[in-house]
């Protein structure tokens, strides 16, 4: 390995890359692009639901609860019905996914101890929305309920009843935001499809048009010359890296509770995997076209499907499970939660850490022998 | 050390059963221009892989600058410049960002290197083009260029494979007054090529055709061999009586 000659390809392709400045901003402007895109649409959370209410009680506990309502930031009471036809209507229309209907006697009931109504319609046509919402009324009428009980006893010397209150906030605590667990899941999977694209086309190209028989004749070593493109490449995977992690942490308020550095330095792990394998799949095809489409599929099927992102690895068929152990983006996204979420630290991390270190090792190696074997 | 700077012996190079080139036996001396002439297909290009370690031959015997291709690949390649027929450089990088590239790659020791990206750049015509994107010169230019980037590091020999191809005449005359320069300066020129003016130019040359050699010697002792007047005939007749002998 000589420092020189490294350095001569890694500057090589720096200029390459400033050259192109289009692709360039592509490959910084797609992972932006990319979670905006699926961190808005992957979301389970619900909130701003479009509300109709009918208040048949007219009390001032009915007009309470409805303030609770408009309180939430879960509802927006966009229509106060008269008639049911009118409630009917609005839900119909689609004004309105979810109704709230209180039925009469709710505030006498309700001060009485006895069961208060509340119906809840639906619109099922956005079935996930509807049931989300759905649990959320649900929620806020029984807390609702819960704290009228509780002021009444109070006043009448009974004990506060605290147990359930704080059982059923945790239903609106932000911690269980399921953006939360996508965002992380998310940067793993972009991570992956940029970096193994991006280097895909880099050896390729040499061979396409000629300039490898060319390095091939000189001094220059495989490995000095992969790690000269992985050195060029690697510095715009981490820039793709921060700016994802950024996003998430700024604009999808995903907590991150751990430690920075790790984050940083497991980031740069799995990114020098994932280039490596780009580079491995440009070595052996040396056709662009095929290298790009290989590198797209195999980075982002088993990064979406198997790294236990969307779907559970331990709800799968043991020989998927077995498969899954390949893929590198099932250890970066428990590393991911891990340092997010948990803010757990490399004693509970090493061994996925490990394994990436050692699938972009495993890549690298191979690529290097592959450009041997083509030499000889 | 011998006084050759390559040396060939009985070697052969096949593709599964495709012979390209086929029991080759050849010496080059020192400062020599030696020249391989032969249509497409003789089996050139092969050769010449073979000689800068890209290709393993498949039997035969093949030294340069002393070492052995299929043992020593590395020492091989520290040794030699070699322009391929395809490459002429890197179009998106600037006249001085190729040369500088090409030394770094070559290793080119770090106080020698303004002198020799001024000898690349005076050889090639490019002083004040340093900053010219390599795409907008012209072609001949450009081969100049690829010549002055292949010999950054004074290798003692040079393969250089139809290096001409492409080019205006005169941009070849003057590229063969280059590689006079070099071999004045006791550089080894290996050159292929399928045009019979320039086979005239160099010192010695070996007729390639199906991956045989069928002639090997100066142009002048070639014509005197079969009575000719100009390479063009002897390579005819050549060919013709290869073909009779085979049938
Ligand atoms: N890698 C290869 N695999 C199979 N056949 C090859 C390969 N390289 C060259 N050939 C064949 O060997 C023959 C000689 O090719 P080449 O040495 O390039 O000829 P020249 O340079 O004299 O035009 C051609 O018929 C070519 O098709
Ligand atoms: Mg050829």
């Amino acid at each position: 390995m000589n420092f020189r000659r490294w350095w001569a390809v890694t500057r090589k392709e720096f200029l390459h890359i400033v050259r192109d400045p289009l692709s360039l901003y592509m490959a910084l402007a797609i992972p932006l692009l990319l979670l905006l895109l699926f961190g808005y649409a992957l979301s389970l959370d619900v909130d701003h639901v479009p509300t109709a209410v009918y208040d048949l009680d007219r009390s001032s506990a009915s007009r309470e609860l409805i303030e609770q309502f408009k309180g939430s930031r879960y509802f927006d009471i966009v229509a106060s019905a008269s008639t049911p036809d009118e409630l009917n209507a609005a839900i119909d229309r689609g004004k309105a996914i979810i109704g709230v209907v209180i039925q009469p006697g709710f505030g006498s009931d309700l001060k009485g101890g006895r069961e208060a109504k509340v119906q809840l319609i639906l619109d099922g046509s956005d079935s996930n929305t509807a049931s989300i919402a759905l649990g959320y009324a649900q929620s806020l009428v029984t807390l609702y309920g819960i704290e009228v009980r509780a002021i009444a006893r109070e006043r009448l010397g009974a004990p506060k009843v605290n147990s359930i209150d704080t059982r059923i906030r945790v239903v609106f605590n932000s911690d269980l935001k399921s953006r939360n667990y996508i965002v992380p899941g998310l940067i793993a999977v972009i991570l992956m499809i940029i970096a193994a694209v991006l280097t895909s086309l880099c050896v390729a190209r040499e061979w396409e048009n000629g300039s490898m028989e060319q390095l091939l004749s000189t001094p220059l070593r495989p490995v000095e010359f992969l790690l000269g493109k992985l050195a060029a490449y690697f510095a715009i995977g981490m820039i793709d890296m921060v700016i994802c992690i950024v996003t998430g942490v700024f604009l999808f308020e995903v907590p991150l509770r751990g430690s920075a550095v790790l984050l940083i330095a497991s980031s740069a792990l799995f990114c020098f995997g994932a280039l490596c394998w780009g580079i491995l799949l440009s070595t052996i095809t040396r056709n662009q076209v095929i290298a790009y489409q290989l590198s797209m599929i195999s980075s982002f099927l088993p990064a979406f499907l198997l790294s236990g992102f969307i779907y559970s690895i331990d709800n799968m068929p043991p020989v998927i499970q077995l498969v899954s152990r390949i893929v590198p983006a099932r250890y970066f996204v428990t590393i991911l939660k891990g340092i997010f979420l948990k803010g757990v630290g490399i004693q509970i991390l090493w061994a996925e850490l490990l394994a990436l270190l050692l699938y972009g090792s495993i890549v690298f190696f191979i690529a290097v022998r592959k450009m041997r074997a083509k030499v000889a | 050390m011998s006084e050759f700077s390559v040396v060939i012996e009985h070697l052969t190079k096949r593709f599964g059963t495709f012979v390209a080139v086929d029991n080759v036996t050849l010496n080059v001396g020192k400062g020599e221009i030696f020249g391989f002439l032969g249509p497409n297909g003789a089996g050139k290009s092969t050769t010449i892989r073979i000689l800068c370690g890209l290709l393993a031959p498949t039997s035969g015997k093949a030294i340069v600058a002393g070492y052995n291709v299929a043992s020593d690949p590395e020492l091989v390649r520290a040794n030699i410049g070699y322009m391929s027929q395809r490459f002429s450089l890197y179009d998106d990088l600037t006249v001085a960002e190729n040369i500088d590239f090409f030394s770094g790659i070559y290793g080119v020791a770090k106080d020698k290197r303004p002198i020799r990206k001024q000898y690349a750049l005076d050889m090639s015509g490019l002083v004040g083009r340093e900053d010219s994107m390599t795409r907008t010169l012209p072609g001949g230019l450009k081969q100049r260029l690829a010549l002055g980037c292949a010999i950054l590091h004074e290798p003692p020999i040079i393969f250089l494979d139809e290096p001409t191809s492409g080019v205006d005449p005169i941009a070849r005359r003057s590229f063969w007054d280059l590689i006079y320069q070099l071999s004045e300066a006791g550089q080894t020129v290996f050159v292929t090529t399928h045009y019979m003016d320039e086979a005239e130019y160099c010192h010695r040359l070996a007729l390639m055709y199906k991956g045989k050699m069928i002639s090997l010697g100066t142009p002048a002792e070639l014509k005197q061999a079969l009575g000719k007047g100009s390479m063009e005939e002897v390579f005819v007749e050549s060919i013709e009586r290869e073909e009779a002998a085979s049938v």
